[in-house]
């Protein structure tokens, strides 16, 4: 079985452990969504719907601010997990957030992320509440894998993206005029051309992440 | 701005006290310093500008400020990079720090080097190699610049934002993609050919005093402090300014009514008259 990734982010404290694991098919969202509405601290994690991700650097980036504001002691909601569901709306608004990217009773790709803010919980510890707790299958995190899960139309829809390199637009535009265009980018550049879709939507995303909805 | 400032009298907040390596000073201005780090993991470079709180000012006022500018800023980063305009993503930022300690942005990195260090190099090497056919080669080269800068710069009025600080410092020319480079430059810089110093995108940056307008007046006055620019550095660059100009004309609807508006701007100079 693939087992729990733990992760450090640059700048964050060293002893800030960041563990995460990713299931598909997974059977029992509702009750996992119960738990979190319950506010049942053994399930303080944040379980998001890995559907709505576009890559690790997309969620990591979320739990980034999450956990500075969790260091600055300025959450704006109940705790560092949900923190990180919210930080990645584009909005203020917290419940639209934990809606949008959060678990629901239909969820089937889940990314389960917690963080280590007391030395208490271990790699260890949370690996075995979640092979006790969640049913389903578990998946490496990655870029790759995070990519097969993710519904495109709907993270443009969430974030307002529709327009951002999407074929015929600007970004196109830009490059039809533009005089170094070698003869090797027309034929065969399909993969290398969704790859650079993606890394355009992403840094849009931060951008509107970072800036939630102060436009 | 350009040669490496003193060592900085303000130590970058948390969460950037625990970085390895720690993030380097690249510049220092009056409202803010940037420096070189990285994002999530240490492969994700980019560049850091952080707004460090004035001691003089009021802390409310300081604060308020502080906010104000750096959301401006992204604000207007994110709005050109969603409209097509080339400039750098913003990545991460805090607007509020603890509150005494100021705020910072993290924005993608820009590889390559201004406009105005590449015109510095190609001027001085055209004078040291007075080889045959270099100076078709550079005229040419020029011409394509001169061309990307009018387009970006006509991209980012045509979506309705103002640079207000348009130099060539602030423009980066980023070398093409190893790959789209279909040269296989084995040994980097030394066997790069004297045209190529000219190739790659412009980006725009440092939007410190960008804002959205729509009027002609300051679009003009955004073309009036580049040409200047490229006067008063580059003089031999300035009769290639016509390219950019004429780039610039057709790159959308308004453009023609703001090169008109140029004219008045070159006669009285980038201040508006005092009456009124």
């Amino acid at each position: 079985m693939t087992p729990l990734q733990t992760f450090h982010l640059a700048h964050l404290p060293p002893d800030l452990a960041i563990h995460v694991a990713l299931y598909t098919d997974v059977q029992n969202a509702p009750i996992l969504r119960d738990q979190l509405l319950q506010g049942n601290p053994d399930f303080e994690y944040a379980l998001i719907e890995a559907s709505v991700i576009l890559s690790t650097t997309h969620v990591l980036a979320a739990v980034f601010r999450a956990a500075n504001d969790h260091l600055y002691a300025r959450l704006k909601s109940r705790n560092v997990h949900s923190e990180i569901v919210f930080s990645l709306g584009a909005n203020n608004n917290i419940a639209q957030s934990l809606r949008t990217f959060g678990i629901t009773s239909t969820t089937t790709n889940l990314l389960v992320i917690k963080l280590s803010t007391d030395p208490g919980i271990t790699a260890l510890t949370v690996s075995e509440h979640l092979s006790t707790s969640i049913q389903g299958t578990q998946v490496d995190f990655n870029d790759a894998t995070l990519t097969n899960m993710a519904d495109i139309a709907k993270v443009r829809k969430l974030y307002k993206l529709g327009g951002v390199e999407e074929d015929g637009s600007k970004g196109k535009r830009r490059r039809k005029d533009g005089t170094e265009e070698g003869s090797g980018l027309i034929d065969g550049a399909s993969i290398k051309d969704s790859e650079r879709v993606r890394k355009e939507l992403e840094v849009a995303i931060l951008g509107l992440m970072a800036l939630k909805g102060v436009v | 701005m350009n040669h490496p400032p003193d060592p900085p009298q303000d130590p970058l907040p948390p969460p950037f006290t625990h970085n390895q390596p720690t993030p380097t000073l690249l510049t220092q201005g009056a409202e803010a310093l940037l420096y070189r780090t990285h994002f999530l993991t240490p492969s994700h470079p980019c560049a850091l500008k952080y707004r460090p709180s004035k001691p003089y000012r009021h802390p409310i006022l300081d604060k308020r400020l502080t906010r104000h500018r750096i959301l401006s800023e992204a604000r207007t980063l994110v709005k050109c990079r969603r409209e097509g305009v080339s400039v750098p993503g913003v990545l991460a930022l805090d607007a509020e720090g603890d509150g005494a300690s100021g705020g910072w942005m993290m924005m993608e990195w820009i590889e390559g080097r201004t406009v105005r260090e590449v015109l510095i190099e190609g001027a001085k090497r055209r004078k040291d190699d007075r080889d045959e056919g270099v100076g078709e080669e550079w005229e040419e080269g020029m011409r394509l610049m001169m061309g990307k800068i009018g387009r970006v710069v006509g991209r980012m009025h045509e979506v309705g934002v103002c640079h207000g600080d348009l130099t060539t410092s602030n423009m980066m020319l980023r070398p093409l993609d190893k790959v789209q480079q279909n040269g296989e430059a084995t040994n980097g810089e030394h066997v790069r050919r004297f045209g190529e110093i000219l190739q790659g995108d412009i980006v725009l940056i440092d939007f410190g005093l960008a804002g959205q307008s729509l009027q002609d007046e300051d679009k003009a006055v955004d073309l009036y402090v580049l040409e200047r620019a490229f006067g008063s550095t580059h003089p031999e660059a300035e009769e290639g300014f016509q390219e950019v100009l004429r780039i610039y004309g057709d790159s959308y609807k308004g453009a023609k009514v703001v090169l008109k508006r140029l004219e008045e701007v070159r006669m009285r100079g980038r201040k508006r008259s005092m009456l009124g």
